[in-house]
């Protein structure tokens, strides 16, 4: 089958407002995942053994599950008890709630990371807790979670295209929709290929650049 | 009663294709990833070239686009895949290039004077990697190869896109013919979620009977 550039040229607007939704989304779902995770880490490192470990048990549970199901789930199930959503924002929840449990991991790592001499020399200078972890802790844990969170980031961004399953307009349905009335395939999905793997390829860039400025030093 | 049964037959056949799928797509990704990640550290150079291309090719686009990537623009080509055979390829050879990675980290990783020593020794090429390097760089590519092997059985929910009748494409039958959600949805998830268990499990077992012999040396 022959490319054919007037046809590609035809359908980059369409294309180009599919991207548009993916980048929303996948913002969106970051910062979603972002608090969410905050949460899910906070959790797990109470001191009620029971949250803690519900908390532990619900992350694994999610890691262990397709992303897919999740918005099947969220996306088919919410309705039937009462909770009205537009696809877009079923879909944010969905990445959202699955990323928060990879986020949580992050976190908990970074703060792990933090030596014990740190914690036990703040409260030897009389520090509040408060200012432990805003001058102290967070100051040490967050720079070597950059790189791993926004690896997450650019993993989440590849995987927008599920959302097409539940109805949202994002750039895999638009090639979809477009490769359905037309019967042409190849430039659709080649070109939704192509836009996908020049944004990793940049995002990689930065990635190695975060990695550099902010990685761990050993 | 009787209808739930029946249902749940259903889902269990799909949930036989997604073992199937996984299985096959995790060999393909193994054989892959090695051939790739011994190709990045070749002494060759283009042979590096292709193994980087490919890794970046597979790591920069996501396995939704890839699949139908295979899926419909594949037979356009003349080459004509089953949904199964497309979905294996686009499992394996998407698993494959993150396995890789791992592979050649994890070689490495291995001092440098082991491999000094092969050549004091007057190793062949084989015999060092078979004798020496590998024995020594499995056991820290095996924790990564689980969490890949279950990031696979996730990613098998994506071929219910193209309608191979996997647990999840099951799922949704049942959802459309019951009109019943949480059910179905709720009975998949938990599926999954045992499966990445047993995924787990065997990769512990595997990790502590490669690591034995090796106390006292790490």
């Amino acid at each position: 089958m022959e490319w054919d550039w007037a046809y590609a040229r035809e359908i980059l607007p369409l294309l180009l407002s599919g991207l548009k939704v993916t980048v929303i989304a996948t913002v969106l779902g970051a910062a979603v995942a972002a608090v969410l995770g905050l949460v899910f880490a906070l959790l797990r490192r109470s001191s009620n053994r029971i949250v803690a470990r519900t908390a532990g048990f619900l992350v694994q549970f999610i890691r262990g599950t397709p992303l897919l199901v999740q918005l099947y789930f969220i996306f088919y199930v919410l309705p039937d008890i009462g909770i009205r959503l537009p696809a877009l924002a079923a879909g944010v929840i969905g990445m959202g709630l699955h990323y928060a449990t990879y986020a949580a991991e992050v976190y908990r790592g970074g703060i792990e990371a933090v030596p014990r001499g740190q914690w036990e020399a703040a409260r030897a200078t009389n520090l509040t807790m408060r200012q432990t972890w805003i001058n102290v802790v967070l100051p040490q844990a967050v720079p070597p979670m950059i790189p791993a969170l926004a690896n997450y980031l650019l993993a989440m961004f590849k995987e927008t295209p599920l959302l097409s399953a539940i109805t949202v307009l994002e750039m895999m349905n638009q090639a979809k929709s477009i490769a359905n009335s037309s019967y042409r395939y190849v430039e659709p999905m080649t070109m939704v290929g192509v836009f996908f793997l020049v944004i990793s390829l940049i995002s990689v860039a930065i990635l190695r650049w975060l990695e550099h400025r902010y990685g761990r030093r050993t | 009663m009787g209808d739930w049964a029946g249902y749940l037959v259903l889902i269990l056949e799909g949930a036989w294709v997604t073992v199937r799928l996984t299985v096959m797509g995790c060999a393909l990704a193994l054989v892959v990833a090695f051939v790739a990640g011994l190709g990045r550290i070749a002494p060759w150079a283009p042979v590096r070239w292709l193994a980087t291309a490919y890794i970046e090719f597979f790591r920069g686009t996501s396995i939704f686009v890839q699949l139908f990537w295979i899926y419909f623009v594949l037979p356009m080509t003349g080459v004509s895949l089953g949904a199964m055979e497309a979905g294996v390829l686009a499992l394996g050879l998407n698993v494959g290039a993150y396995g890789a990675e791992v592979v050649r980290g994890a070689i490495l990783a291995v001092p440098n004077d082991q491999r000094e020593a092969t050549v004091a020794l007057n190793m062949t090429g084989w015999q060092r990697l078979r004798h020496v390097i590998l024995p020594q760089a499995l056991p820290l590519m095996l924790p990564t190869f689980g969490n890949n092997a279950i990031e696979l059985l996730k990613a098998t929910a994506v071929v219910s896109l193209i309608s191979l009748a996997d647990m999840t494409f099951q799922g949704q039958i049942v959802r459309s013919q019951t009109g019943n959600t949480i059910v179905p949805f709720l009975t998949i998830l938990v599926l999954y979620f045992l499966m990445s268990l047993a995924i787990a499990g065997a990769i512990g077992w595997l990790e502590r009977r490669v690591t034995r012999g090796l106390d006292g040396v790490r």
